[in-house]
């Protein structure tokens, strides 16, 4: 198949659907096609999880980021009833700089590349440290205190959202009772 | 050893994605929007680790990797229950609006 193996026909085309769903997000209208556009670009990603045998964190990424995530995201969405039509745009000076400071971002991380000589491969599939025994083994001895400390961050998030989201009646019949 | 991918490919796309996240949250106007290229930012950034973990046979790349997805959760619920709050007290999330709202 033009001499590249099918490791690396499959990574070609997972980073240009990546790229191009990427782009898609960040330019078209509609927050709804915006938020789907994001969600097809995080299961590129994480066929490029599974290309390099990450096999738990491409399951991760999907349960949570494309599962859970957007979700939320697409919920909030349609909370606010937001289409395309009625959505401002930043003036085109600002999109026509923000473009350029893209493409020049671009054009250094090309010319620091450029330099760098030794390309070393990335064996992918014969890596054994993403499985989830390993990891799994990695994560419980080393990492344990921070596995735990990341369960309390997520149960001050889930309180804090609870807590930020609530509507403010109990003020108002307070002061009707007082 | 024919077929790897060469590191640099890897930096290239992971580099790229980031930079298409800069770009979204400059020149968008919609908070929604601006959140999603941030987390766009974040999974670029997931990809260059789990490479690179990949590569030198190190499983701490992937460790942290699942702390970052861990953290961009709560960042998630916690930012959107604020966008939800200032949507309902200014019904509106466009930043520029926002922005001049210094009252």
């Amino acid at each position: 198949m033009l001499g590249l193996s099918i490791t690396q026909w499959l990574f070609g085309t997972l980073s240009l659907m990546a790229i191009m769903f990427a782009l898609m997000m960040v330019f078209t209208r509609s927050p709804v096609n915006s938020a789907l556009y994001l969600i097809m670009t995080f299961f590129c990603i994480a066929g490029h999880y599974l290309l390099l045998n990450a096999q738990f964190l491409a399951v991760v990424q999907i349960v949570v980021y494309t599962g859970a995530i957007m979700v939320l995201f697409l919920y909030i969405i349609m909370l606010m009833n937001l289409n395309a039509d009625e959505e401002p745009r930043k003036h085109i000076v600002t999109r026509l700089i923000a473009g350029l400071i893209g493409g020049m971002l671009l054009f250094v991380m090309v010319g620091a590349l450029k330099g760098a000589e030794q390309l070393q491969l990335v064996q992918g599939g014969a890596s054994q440290i993403g499985l989830v025994k390993n990891l799994g083994k990695v994560l419980f001895k080393e990492f344990l205190f921070p596995f735990e400390v990341a369960s309390i961050l997520l149960l001050a998030a889930l309180v804090g959202a609870i807590m930020i989201g609530k509507r403010d009646t109990n003020i108002n019949s307070k002061e009707i009772t007082n | 050893m024919l077929n790897g991918i060469p590191i640099n490919y890897y930096i290239m796309l992971s580099a790229v994605l980031f930079i298409i996240g800069v770009v979204g949250v400059m020149a968008r106007r919609n908070a929604i929007i601006i959140f999603m290229c941030i987390e766009l930012m974040l999974n670029a950034v997931n990809l260059m680790l789990v490479a690179f973990s990949t590569l030198h046979n190190d499983a701490n790349g992937q460790v942290f990797v699942f702390f970052i997805m861990a953290v961009a959760a709560a960042e998630v619920a916690v930012g959107l229950a604020i966008l939800s709050m200032v949507y309902r007290n200014f019904k509106s999330i466009d930043i520029d609006l926002l922005s001049r709202l210094k009252n």
